[in-house]
């Protein structure tokens, strides 16, 4: 077989599987079940690196049934695979992986349907990640967002999953939905679906109002999904709720396939006719970043639930990846693509990682934990290196995208970015390692008055193991190592850089996928890492460190220190924490807030 | 040309929407969440329509036809198999929440806050 015909084959291997799965399920014990979905993962994850690898030469256009495009328009549905959406695709399958191998053990009765959602759930990942057509890239995001809603909800027996689940459904169904009316609206407009055929027409006249419109709606629709300020709220929900391998996969790159799909559609569409406005669209959002970021920083160093800290760090890893994107530059969205692999390895490991104290523990908050870890050694040893990656410490992949994104904002003159950067990674970093100091140390003292702290989620095996299995531990160190790779591989940042400045061409990749013609490649000098990056990395861990110790040992402080900080912060955390209310009328109305906001700002500086 | 639909289609969205922040009841907040989907049902196939033209089928009239856009009635079909499957599952969530807590009323299900 050609690899002209692989392309499809990451979307219709698992789908196909999956329904193969549960027709046959009653008749095949679980363990072929397992095997067949985790063989059917990994062949996706190699189909990808196959296309990964063949996209960096040039673009793969592939066409559904061979409806080819003529003079210009197409009428056929198209996958057009470059190193972004293959790489995308590839960690999307490699933490299926491993996510499935950690549940080898985990559910007791985990059934077919475990194995079956998750395997949709990836087929619609890669297809998302791989399609050249706008209402193609509509129908992957809903298969992807109903297969999570049924992961997130897949303890029915627990009424915090259900709401969990009911609470993600109706965001991010309202999220779809501004998404649609956008595409409408562009349809109207240009008469095509076609991403490429869509940005060469709008870019024939200048934008107008319902351009900005569509603008507006498809990027907030897709922002619900990517968890940025305001549109944040489902998140922490879901993931305090949902059964820790699938944690992995929502946190590790279904949220961050919610900023791809804006990218996407912003550097195919929009960008051509917007290029003049590129100078005003990037303060908008390099503050729409910084906020993410803050928000969701603070909101994670709150969190005693582990499950809900780790997803709080999401959010604030996401208004990091905003920012690098913001910049519009290829060296931004390459140290966003680096960022993006590498902490979707380091979170998903972290994510399992705390699957293991749930299951020997059955609580996954901190002031229960305290002191309990000390039976755990090798967990806590790949705990603290998981931190040490999240708060982006040499050699983490973390650490050179981070160093890439600081850079690419200090060309344009934003230097404010690398304090951002340092607080995010400080305070996500930092929360996590005083988790490793309370529960593995047995560091701190247990706060009384954090006691009522609700008890969602305790529970995912009856079984409790005397030793961790080695299924449970070797998929975290694979995860960790992989991350200590991408930021050691050599050729990586480069290829990064010469696929980013692709990703940002809208004439080449028009052209690409209209003519068939080869997309011309723009002339990319690599660049040296500047020592500033890797002294900035290291200054950002050690101020993790210090956080964690200063909240660990915060009774040795002197008195007045304590109490003063305890009047200027209190307040402040406590509105915070007033507007996370797991009532889902609000976060609807923050939805509208959030629309309003940035149509009214586009119109302010487009207008 | 003429603007109705589009009132028709943001009229759905917006009162969907209120509906939603204001909903006492698990169904009911499902029930508003389809009226917010049927507003891009109305904006999809408006978008489509031409004034005098006939439906999208090609048998038996003669060629050069006026008909109204088959994509977006494609789309709007599409849009509605989406729209039953996330009514169906958010339906089977509530039912379940039922189960567990004999309310449907979010204001005392609420269990996760800060």
């Amino acid at each position: 077989m050609s690899i002209n015909a692989l392309p499809p084959l990451p979307v219709v291997l698992p789908l196909s599987v999956a329904a193969l799965l549960i027709a046959t399920a009653p008749r095949l014990p679980r363990r072929v079940i397992d095997l067949l979905a985790i063989a059917t993962a990994l062949a996706v994850a190699i189909l990808c690196a196959l296309l990964l690898v063949r996209s960096l030469d040039g673009p793969i256009v592939y066409w559904f049934g061979g409806w080819l495009p003529r003079d210009g328009i197409a009428l056929g549905i198209s996958f057009v695979i470059d190193p972004f959406g293959a790489g995308l695709a590839l960690l999307a399958s490699v933490l299926v992986v491993a996510s499935l191998i950690f549940t080898w053990h985990y559910f007791d009765e985990v059934g077919v349907l475990f194995p079956v959602l998750t395997l949709t759930f990836l087929g619609a990942m890669a297809g998302f990640s791989l399609t050249g057509d706008l209402f193609n890239l509509f129908v992957f995001f809903e298969l992807m967002s109903v297969a999570a809603f049924a992961l997130t909800g897949y303890k029915i027996e627990e009424e915090e999953a259900l709401m969990g689940a009911f609470n993600f459904g109706v965001t991010n169904s309202i999220g779809a939905f501004l998404v649609l009316t956008g595409i409408g609206l562009l349809y109207g407009r240009t008469g095509a679906l076609n991403l490429a055929q869509m940005g060469r027409t709008l870019a024939s006249a200048p934008a107008d109002g319902l351009v900005i419109g569509a603008l507006v709606l498809i990027s907030t629709g897709f922002a619900v999904k990517a968890a940025l300020v305001p549109f944040h709220f489902w998140l922490a929900d879901a993931h305090a709720v949902a059964p820790t391998p699938v944690c992995v996969l929502f946190s590790g790159v279904m949220v961050e396939l919610g900023l791809y799909a804006v990218l996407r559609v912003y550097w195919t569409v929009f960008a051509g006719v917007l290029a003049a406005h590129e100078d005003r669209l990037r303060p908008l959002l390099l503050a729409a970043g910084s906020l993410t970021v803050l928000v969701g920083g603070v909101m994670c160093f709150a969190q005693a639930h582990l499950k809900r800290l780790l997803a709080f760090s999401t959010i604030s890893h996401m208004g990091v990846f905003l920012m690098g994107t913001a910049c519009l530059t290829a060296d931004g969205l390459a140290g966003t693509g680096l960022y993006v692999l590498a902490h979707g390895l380091v979170k998903g490991g972290l994510f399992l990682a705390a699957g293991i104290l749930l299951n020997r523990f059955e609580s996954v908050d901190e002031n229960v934990l305290r002191g309990r870890g000390k039976l755990l050694p090798a967990v806590g040893v790949l705990f603290t290196l998981g931190a040490l990656g999240l708060s982006g410490l040499p050699p983490f992949g973390t650490w050179t995208g981070k160093a890439l994104i600081e850079d690419a904002a200090a060309d344009l003159g934003f230097h404010g970015v690398s304090v951002i950067l340092f607080l995010s990674s400080a305070l996500t970093g930092g929360a996590v390692l005083r988790v490793c100091g309370a529960v593995f140390l047995g560091w701190g003292h247990k706060e009384n008055e954090e006691g009522k702290t609700p008890k969602y989620q305790e529970k995912e095996t009856k079984k409790k193991y005397t030793r961790t299995p080695l299924v449970m531990i070797v998929p975290v160190g694979v995860l960790f190592l992989l991350a200590l790779l991408a930021g050691l591989w050599p050729t990586l940042k480069s290829e990064t850089v010469r696929a980013a400045a692709r990703f940002e061409n809208p004439q080449g990749y028009a052209d690409g996928v209209l003519e068939g013609s080869a997309e011309t490649l723009l002339a990319v000098g690599p660049k040296q890492p500047p020592p500033s990056g890797f002294l900035s990395s290291v200054t950002a861990t050690a101020g993790a460190v210090v956080l964690a110790l200063t909240a660990l040992f915060v009774r040795r402080l002197p008195q007045s220190l304590r109490r003063n900080a305890w009047r200027v912060g209190h307040p402040a955390l406590a509105v915070l924490r007033t507007l996370h209310s797991g009532y889902v009328g609000d976060y609807v109305v923050w939805i509208i807030v959030g629309v309003a906001m940035l149509g009214g700002l586009c119109a302010w500086r487009f207008g | 040309m003429n603007f109705l639909p589009y009132v028709v289609a943001a009229w759905l969205f917006v009162v969907g929407l209120y509906g939603i922040i204001t909903s006492r009841h698990l169904i009911h907040l499902i029930v508003c969440l389809a009226v917010v989907q049927s507003s891009t049902y109305v904006l999809l196939l408006s978008i489509g329509y031409r004034t005098g033209a006939g439906a999208p089928i090609f048998a038996n009239v003669p060629p050069g036809t006026p008909a109204v856009d088959p994509v977006v009635q494609a789309l709007a079909l599409t849009d509605i198999v989406v729209g039953a499957t996330v009514t169906a599952l958010l339906l089977a969530l509530a039912v379940q929440v039922h189960k567990r807590r004999g309310t449907l009323d979010p204001n005392r299900l609420r269990s996760m806050r800060g």
